[in-house]
């Protein structure tokens, strides 16, 4: 079992630093990654493989694991073993974290951009790509949304794009008040009245669980009702890919605060000590910043 | 808790576990960064016997060994695993030993983040080097797989080529967040930010690249697996995408990669320069802002290795100028470094002499990075084997260079036995040797047109090509010797002391040698 001991945890010492000591945790991520990703791999490619359950038992895995790596942190954490050092370094940690989160929607946002700005006005022969257009698709029309891809029939374009003052705009005003509640929660905490954390807690938790619903509903409305699919060119790849990690992330964010709220019942943290809440609180605020991205570049404009 | 354990735990003296759960299960900043450096250099083994069957088909032109199709998956799987299994593993297992014995801090900030962060690894090449046997053959499309050759073109095995770059890229970012968090929250009480070693320094901005662009990798081969499986096109003209949108996100993460293979080296370089030349460093603060200035430059340059894509005009003069603007932080590096050297009393010991081949080898290397920088020149010099002469001039005497210069540097600390100076100096000269036979020919024979990534070439390419595959052996087979010094002095040798380089500074050497397992318990003072 990894145990739950410091090495240098005198009393005696002005200052003194935490080293965990020996875990079989990460050995066992590893491991659980692995089986994931490999299996995945596997029932991408051969669905029929007896390997793809692979991916099930990785998932398990890190299932399990999360629930032991992070169950240890937070009884160590109780029994008070973390100095003010070792907060630090998970606040350094997190906020280093969100930041690789950042990049990697930025990713996806260069290339919103960048196709919107440049590819497709050169496919319909901007600047100096007239022979291009002239050769490849010379009937090709550059518009956002694209609604005609060049290859029509490979890739056959959207009939309709969704409609952002509609379901979008729900999702907005759900997300965003979801940041308020939750702001509210971590004030009522850090005046240690649990009742109120506990009540702006759920609200948040149910804000976030319908924005998922909407989601949902949104994707089932863009495959069979408006033709917009993975498929529908780019502008259907840079929607879904956009959309669904965004999707993505919120599930993870709810699950997070889901295990807050636990945590906060069962009596963890106290007014002064709840990093594990802020670093919560700091993911879904993360969340809904990038969904305004969004609902501005992906929707409106 | 574990009671009878407890008190022995609470002194902090105790020595590492017994049996294998101590390499898995470890915390230990030094258990892992010894993980590290040995899967490294085992991963250099296996990429470089990859080089040698690329070299040994070069040795004459027609097709003699191997077929294309395997040709290009071992130019392919070499990239690759020197770049993401054995040059980045080894500058973080080198973080890993030194930058909390730098610092003085007792460990990394999140020690089981550290082991999760070295065990992905064996895992992930696994995955990968399993592709070379699967139906269709390994990722053949080159180590920048670029679409549509990664995509439409690609074999099957590519998914897993993606999961596995997943895997590589999961494990940099939680390795390069750990070294911030240790920078910046577990130096020893007054070791400000410009008192620190310069080796800390480039890895604090080494970390900063690798957090900002491992996931826009991390995205890019998101894209390439939706469009091979799931349907979008994001990379193919036909549904409104492009080709070059991949090249372009794909180099964003490109080139600041290529500096956080050199970074850590500069700061490695910074360390034995003045150790063995009896001198402060000249012009340390001037370090630190020309690491900061290449790690911005690194973001507003990447378009330099597409100058022939079709890049409007402004985009070439954009991307020409601010390239070669690099040249100035990379010109104060190199000067700072000779200027250290001027009139101080120089010994040439192993680390100094790969010191010394580095900033030579590699300032032959940036010259022709900036010849290459020259987009109306690269029009001719693109995707020939000037191109690989220039990246393996900063990649091999450049980056592995640093890294060998730094494990001779620190072997003392590390195993507390002195290494075979007389082998080690042999090393070197083989070493030296060897890399020049094989790279700078390259440079001549791509400059006369001779295509990169080609199994078979033109006879007016023989003779050079006959020479750098003789140096291509030469240099790998002496690796072995080197592997046969640090066993050696694992095994045994003349007794190290705890600062066995009369020069040498910082806070590593104030440590015995072999460094205690656990060090800096308390944290020293700094004044």
């Amino acid at each position: 079992m990894s145990s739950t001991h410091a090495q240098s945890d005198h009393d005696d010492h002005a200052q003194s630093y935490y080293v965990p000591a020996q875990s079989h945790w990460p050995i066992v991520a590893a491991i659980g990654l692995f089986l994931l990703m490999f299996g995945t791999g596997n029932m991408i490619n051969e669905p029929d493989s007896a390997l793809r359950w692979l991916g099930v038992i990785g998932f398990l895995i890190i299932v399990w694991m999360f629930f032991g790596w992070f169950g240890t942190v937070a009884k160590e954490s109780m029994d008070g073993l973390y100095g003010e050092q070792m907060d630090r370094s998970f606040r350094w940690g997190m906020g280093w974290f969100i930041f690789s989160e950042v990049m990697f929607f930025a990713a996806f946002f260069g290339a919103l951009f960048y196709v919107r700005q440049l590819a497709v006005p050169w496919l319909a022969g901007e600047g100096s790509n007239a022979m291009t257009h002239e050769l490849l698709w010379p009937g090709f029309v550059a518009e956002w949304p694209l609604m005609t891809t060049p290859d029509a029939e490979k890739f056959p374009g959207p009939e309709q794009t969704i409609n952002p003052w509609h379901l979008p705009l729900i999702n907005t005003i759900l997300l965003v008040s979801s940041s308020l509640t939750l702001t509210r929660a971590h004030h009522a905490l850090q005046r240690d009245d649990r009742l109120t954390v506990t009540t702006w807690l759920a609200i948040t938790l149910v804000l976030g669980l319908c924005f998922l619903i909407i989601q949902a509903e949104e994707y089932v409305e863009a495959y069979t009702e408006l033709g917009l699919t993975l498929a529908s060119g780019i502008y259907g790849g840079t929607f879904f890919i956009l959309t669904g990690f965004h999707g993505l992330h919120v599930t993870m964010g709810s699950i997070i605060l889901l295990v807050m709220l636990v945590r906060i019942m069962k009596g963890h943290f106290d007014a002064k000590h709840h990093f594990g809440f802020e670093a919560a609180a700091w993911y879904w605020h993360f969340v809904d910043v990038v969904w305004l991205g969004l609902f501005l570049f992906v929707y409106v404009f | 808790m574990n009671d009878m354990t407890q008190p022995e735990l609470m002194h902090g003296h105790h020595g590492p576990a017994q049996g294998i759960t101590r390499w898995l299960y470890t915390t230990n900043h030094k258990d892992i960064g010894t993980l590290y450096l040995w899967f490294s250099f085992a991963m250099f083994l296996i990429g470089g016997c990859m080089a040698l069957v690329i070299r040994s088909e070069l040795f004459q032109p027609g097709l003699q060994l191997v077929q294309p199709e395997f040709f290009n998956q071992m130019t392919t799987m070499h990239g690759l695993i020197m770049v993401f299994g054995a040059v980045m593993p080894a500058f973080v297992g080198l973080a890993n030993w030194m930058i909390p014995l730098m610092v003085g801090a007792p460990d990394m900030a999140l020690p089981r983040m550290n082991n999760l962060g070295f065990w992905i690894l064996p895992f992930a090449f696994a995955m990968l080097l399993s592709t070379l046997l699967m139906e269709g053959g390994g990722p053949n499309f080159g180590w920048t797989f670029y679409a549509p050759l990664s995509t439409t073109y690609a074999p099957p095995s590519v998914t897993f080529f993606i999961f596995s770059v997943h895997m590589m890229g999961i494990s940099s970012i939680m390795g390069a967040i750990n070294v911030i968090a240790t920078i910046l929250n577990m130096r020893a009480p007054g070791m400000t930010m410009m008192k620190m070693p310069l080796f800390v320094w480039t890895w604090l901005i080494t970390a900063f690249l690798l957090i900002a662009v491992m996931p826009v990798l991390a995205g890019v081969i998101t894209m390439m697996l939706m469009d091979i499986h799931f349907g979008t096109s994001f990379f193919d003209a036909g549904g409104g995408g492009d080709p070059v949108l991949f090249q372009h996100l794909f180099w964003f993460f490109g080139h600041p990669e290529v500096y956080i293979m050199i970074l850590p080296a500069f700061g490695i370089i910074s360390h034995i320069v003045p150790t063995f030349s009896r001198k402060r460093l000249f012009g340390y603060a001037s370090m630190v802002y020309a690491t900061a200035s290449i790690a911005l430059l690194s973001f507003v340059v990447w378009a330099h290795h597409m100058f022939t894509v079709g890049l409007p005009l402004a985009g070439e003069l954009f991307f020409m100028y601010s390239t070669m603007l690099i040249a100035v932080p990379t010109g104060v590096k190199v000067f700072n470094w000779v200027s250290t050297m001027f009139r101080g009393a120089i010994s040439f010991e192993t680390p100094m002499l790969f010191a010394i081949g580095f900033i030579v080898l590699f300032t032959i290397g940036g010259f022709s990075g900036l010849m290459l920088a020259i987009s109306p020149a690269d029009f001719q010099y693109h995707d020939t084997y000037f191109v690989v002469a220039h990246f393996h001039y900063v990649l091999v005497p450049g980056a592995v260079f640093s890294i060998i210069a730094g494990a001779y540097y620190w072997l003392p600390k590390w195993t507390g036995h002195m290494y075979n100076e007389r082998l080690g100096q042999w090393h070197f000269w083989l070493s030296m040797i060897g890399v020049n036979l094989t790279f700078f020919p390259m440079h001549f024979i791509g400059l006369a047109g001779m295509p990169r990534r080609i199994p078979d070439y033109a006879l007016q390419f023989a003779d050079f090509n006959m020479i750098a595959s003789i140096g291509g052996f030469m240099f790998g087979f002496s690796q072995l010797l080197f592997l046969y010094i640090v066993i050696k002095c694992i095994k045994g040798g003349e007794k190290a002391e705890a600062k066995p380089w009369e020069g040498a500074e910082g806070l590593e050497w104030q440590v015995a040698s072999p460094a205690p397992y656990h060090t800096f318990a308390q944290p020293p003072r700094i004044d």
